[in-house]
C-alpha cells in the first residue's frame, strides 16, 4: 500500500493568548496519568485558579446500550464486565438481578451467599485500587505497593473462582455457575485476619501526612444540594451527609441478614471520602466474615442448588443437559434463541462500589432487550466536576478526580 | 421471493418465534395497593393530569403530558421529597407510531420509594429540560439528544456528549444499524487521510467478527502471519505456530524439577 500522508496535525481549540483578562485555556487529558482513563478537561484558568470547567467524555464510549440490543441477555453479561472493570462482578450482578426480577426468579440460597462473597471481596478490590491510584497520583508510593500487594491477593482468590482476573462474568441469570473451590474460604480468611492490619498501615501512612492532609482537607468540597442534585450516590453522597446505602435501603441478596454500619460524613471534602473509603473497607470485611459462616451453614444442610429452576428461561444443570433428553432440547433453544423474559420493565437499582448501578429493561417478549439502559454512578460523579472545580487550583484537580472514583468503562459505556 | 426486512428497525430479531407464542406480561399491580404511592400520585393528580398510573417490580410508573413534566418534577421534589433524578432516557418507538417514550426516574430517599415519570413525543418535538431543577440532567439530556436526536429546550449546552460533535446520525435509534452506517465508516478515514485517500484505503472494518481470507493488510484472516501485504492466493505453507525459542528460554538454562520450589499459597 501506498503511504499516505495524515492530517494529524497540531490542532488548537480558539485560544487566544492576548485576551485583556488574561485566561487562560488549559487542556488536561485525554492522556493524563491521573485522569484515570481517557477523560478531557477543558480548564479556563486566572492564574493557577480554575474558572470554568468543561470535561469532555466519550474517548472509551463502544455503545453498550446497542450492543444490548442486537444480544441475548446470556450473551451481554461478559460485556458488562467492561463497565467498571475494577469491580466487574458488582456489574455482571446488577445486570443478573435486574434480568431475574423481570422474570420473578427466586435464587437459590447458597447462590445468593456466593453472589455476596463475590460482591464484598469486588468492593475491597475497588477500594484498595482507588486507594493505591489515588495515593500514587498525590505522591504516596508506599500506599500504592502496599494496596496493590493486598488486591493482588484478592485477585487471585478471584482467578481461582473463575479463571480471570478483571474481566469476571462470574455470575450467571438466576444463579452462579460454579462452586466456589476448596481453597476459596481458607484464602479469604488469611486475608481478612490480616486486613485489619493492612487497613491500619495505609492510616499510619496518610492519617496524619502533611502532604496529605493538605491535598485532601478542605478541598472539593460537595454539598448536600450539590450531591443530590448531580446524581451522586455511593461515597460522593455519603461523604456529603446523606447516609444513604442501597445494601442497607432497600437490601437485595442477604443483605437484611448481614450487620454492618453504613458510615457517612457531612463535611463533603476529599478526605471524608477517604475516611469513608477506608471504613467501608472495615464494614466490608465484616460482611465477609458473616458471609462464610453462612456459606458453611449453607453446606451443613446440604443445601447444593446454584442456578435458579426455570426450565423456560435458565438451563438445567450440566449433569440433566447430559443425561436427560427434554433438558438437552431446552438448553438448545435457551443458547441458540435466548430466553424471552415478560413483556414489560424494570429499573433495578444495586450499590456498586462506585455507587448507585442501575439496569433499566424494557422487554417486549423478544430474546433481545428492546431497551436497555445502563445507570452508571461515574457518568455524574465524572458530570460534577463542571460545578466542582471552579474556585480550586490546577493541583487541587487530580486530587479531586482521584476522589470522585470514576472509571471511565462505565462512564462512556 | 427475498425475505422482507423493515428498514424502520434494522436490529436484531428472533430468527424464529412459535405461531401461538403468547409473550407473558410483567404483572402490574394497582397504585392502590401502596399507601405511600396512593398519597404521591393523589398529590400530582390534583395538579396534573396523569393519564395513566400502576405499580410495576415495586415501582409506581405514571405517565402524564409532554409538556407538564417541569412542573410535575418540581412538584415532586420539593412537596413529596423525591429528590434525586436517578436516570433518565427515551425509548424509540419511531416503528411503531412515530414517537419517542422518555422516563424519568425519580428517587425519594426519605421514603424509600422510586417513581417513573413517563411520557410520550412525536418524532422532531423537543423535550422540556429540567436542568434547573437537577443538575444530573444537564448530562441525560445531552447523551439524550446524542443517541436519539431529542433537542431539549431551555439547555444551557445542547451539544453532543459521548460522541463527536460532528458526527452525524444518532446511534440508538432503531433505524441505525450496528455496525454503524456509511457515514460512520468513512468518519476516521476522511479525518485522518482526508477524503482524497479514500480509493486508497477504503471503508473503515467495523464489524469486528468479520474475516478476510484474503487479507493480509488488516491483521483480520490469517491463519498464521505473513509480512505485510503479501499477496494471498491461499496455498502458502502452513507455519507451525510454536513459539518456544531454541536452546531453551532466556535465563533459564536447564529446568531442574527437583530442586525448584512451585508456590501455590500466595500468602505463605
Amino acid at each position: 500500500m501506498a503511504q499516505v500522508k495524515n492530517r494529524l496535525t497540531p490542532f488548537f481549540e480558539n485560544i487566544t493568548f492576548d485576551r485583556d483578562d488574561n485566561e487562560l485555556v488549559l487542556n488536561f487529558g485525554p492522556q493524563h496519568p491521573s485522569a484515570h482513563g481517557q477523560l478531557r478537561l477543558m480548564l479556563h484558568l486566572q492564574q493557577e485558579q480554575i474558572v470554568k470547567a468543561h470535561p469532555d467524555i466519550g474517548y472509551l464510549h463502544r455503545g453498550m446500550e446497542k450492543m444490548a440490543e442486537n444480544m441475548i441477555y446470556n450473551e451481554f453479561m461478559p460485556t458488562t464486565d467492561r463497565m467498571d472493570y475494577i469491580a466487574s462482578s458488582s456489574n455482571n450482578y446488577g445486570f443478573a438481578l435486574a434480568v431475574e426480577k423481570l422474570i420473578g426468579l427466586e435464587v437459590p440460597r447458597r447462590a445468593k451467599v456466593i453472589r455476596m462473597l463475590l460482591l464484598e471481596i469486588n468492593r475491597l478490590m475497588s477500594h484498595l485500587f482507588w486507594l493505591a491510584t489515588t495515593a500514587l497520583d498525590i505522591g504516596a508510593m508506599t500506599v500504592f505497593l502496599f494496596a496493590f500487594r493486598e488486591r493482588e491477593y484478592l485477585m487471585d482468590i478471584i482467578e481461582g473462582y473463575c479463571g480471570a482476573r478483571l474481566t469476571h462474568a462470574a455470575i450467571r441469570i438466576g444463579g452462579v455457575p460454579l462452586d466456589i473451590q476448596d481453597s476459596f474460604l481458607h484464602q479469604l480468611r488469611v486475608f481478612l485476619n490480616k486486613l485489619p492490619q493492612n487497613i491500619k498501615d495505609y492510616e499510619d501512612l496518610l492519617d496524619s501526612n502533611r502532604i496529605w492532609l493538605m491535598r485532601m482537607e478542605e478541598v472539593g468540597i460537595v454539598s448536600t444540594e450539590m450531591a443530590l442534585s448531580w446524581g451522586c450516590t455511593g461515597p460522593m453522597l455519603r461523604a456529603s451527609g446523606v447516609a444513604w446505602d442501597i445494601r442497607k435501603e432497600e437490601p437485595y441478596e442477604l443483605y437484611d441478614e448481614v450487620e454492618f454500619d453504613v458510615p457517612f460524613s457531612d463535611k463533603g471534602d476529599n478526605f471524608a471520602r477517604y475516611r469513608i473509603y477506608m471504613e467501608e473497607m472495615r464494614q466490608s470485611a465484616k460482611i465477609l466474615y458473616q458471609c462464610i459462616e453462612m456459606y458453611e451453614k449453607c453446606e451443613k444442610e446440604g443445601q447444593t442448588e446454584l442456578m435458579a429452576h426455570a426450565p423456560k428461561y435458565i438451563s438445567a444443570p450440566k449433569l440433566d443437559i447430559m443425561t436427560q433428553n427434554y433438558s438437552l432440547m431446552q438448553h438448545f433453544v435457551l443458547v441458540t434463541q435466548g430466553m424471552r423474559p415478560p413483556v414489560g420493565e424494570v429499573y433495578v437499582p444495586t450499590e456498586s462500589p462506585k455507587g448507585e448501578l442501575g439496569f433499566y429493561i424494557n422487554s417486549q417478549g423478544g430474546p433481545y432487550p428492546y431497551r436497555l439502559k445502563l445507570r452508571a454512578p461515574s457518568f455524574w460523579h465524572t458530570g460534577i466536576l463542571t460545578d466542582l472545580l471552579p474556585g480550586h487550583y490546577i493541583p487541587d484537580v487530580v486530587s479531586i478526580i482521584g476522589t470522585t472514583n470514576i472509571v471511565f468503562g462505565e462512564v462512556d459505556r | 421471493m427475498r425475505a422482507y426486512k423493515p428498514k424502520d428497525d434494522v436490529q436484531a430479531k428472533a430468527y424464529y418465534t412459535d405461531r401461538f407464542y403468547v409473550a407473558p406480561q410483567v404483572p402490574k399491580s394497582s397504585v392502590e395497593e401502596d399507601e405511600i404511592f396512593a398519597n404521591d400520585l393523589a398529590v400530582i393528580k390534583a395538579k396534573f393530569e396523569v393519564k395513566d398510573a400502576y405499580i410495576q417490580v415495586e415501582q409506581m410508573v405514571i405517565h402524564i403530558n409532554a409538556n407538564d413534566i417541569y412542573g410535575v418534577l418540581e412538584l415532586m421534589r420539593d412537596e413529596l421529597a423525591y429528590t434525586q433524578l436517578s436516570e433518565m432516557s427515551a425509548i424509540d418507538w419511531l416503528a411503531k407510531d412515530d414517537t419517542f417514550e422518555i422516563f424519568y426516574q425519580m428517587l425519594s430517599m426519605t421514603k424509600r420509594k422510586r417513581i417513573r415519570v413517563k411520557y410520550f413525543i412525536k418524532n422532531g418535538q423537543a423535550v422540556d429540560s429540567v436542568e434547573k431543577l437537577f443538575r444530573s440532567a444537564d448530562w441525560s439530556e445531552r447523551e439524550m439528544f446524542d443517541m436519539f436526536g431529542i433537542e431539549a429546550n431551555n439547555h444551557p449546552f445542547m451539544k453532543r456528549i459521548l460522541l463527536p460533535y460532528d458526527w452525524q446520525g444518532n446511534p440508538l435509534l432503531k433505524t441505525y444499524p450496528l455496525e454503524g452506517d456509511e457515514f460512520a465508516a468513512w468518519y476516521e478515514v476522511d479525518k485522518i487521510y482526508g477524503k482524497e485517500a479514500r480509493d486508497i484505503i477504503g471503508p473503515e472494518l467495523r464489524d469486528t467478527a468479520h474475516v478476510d481470507r484474503y487479507d493480509s493488510e488488516r491483521f483480520a484472516r490469517l491463519g498464521h502471519e505473513v509480512p505485510k501485504g503479501t499477496e494471498i492466493t491461499g496455498d502458502e505453507p502452513a507455519v507451525s505456530a510454536s513459539y518456544q525459542e531454541e536452546g531453551g528460554v532466556f535465563l533459564v538454562k536447564k529446568l531442574d524439577k527437583e530442586s525448584s520450589i512451585v508456590i501455590d499459597d500466595p500468602q505463605r
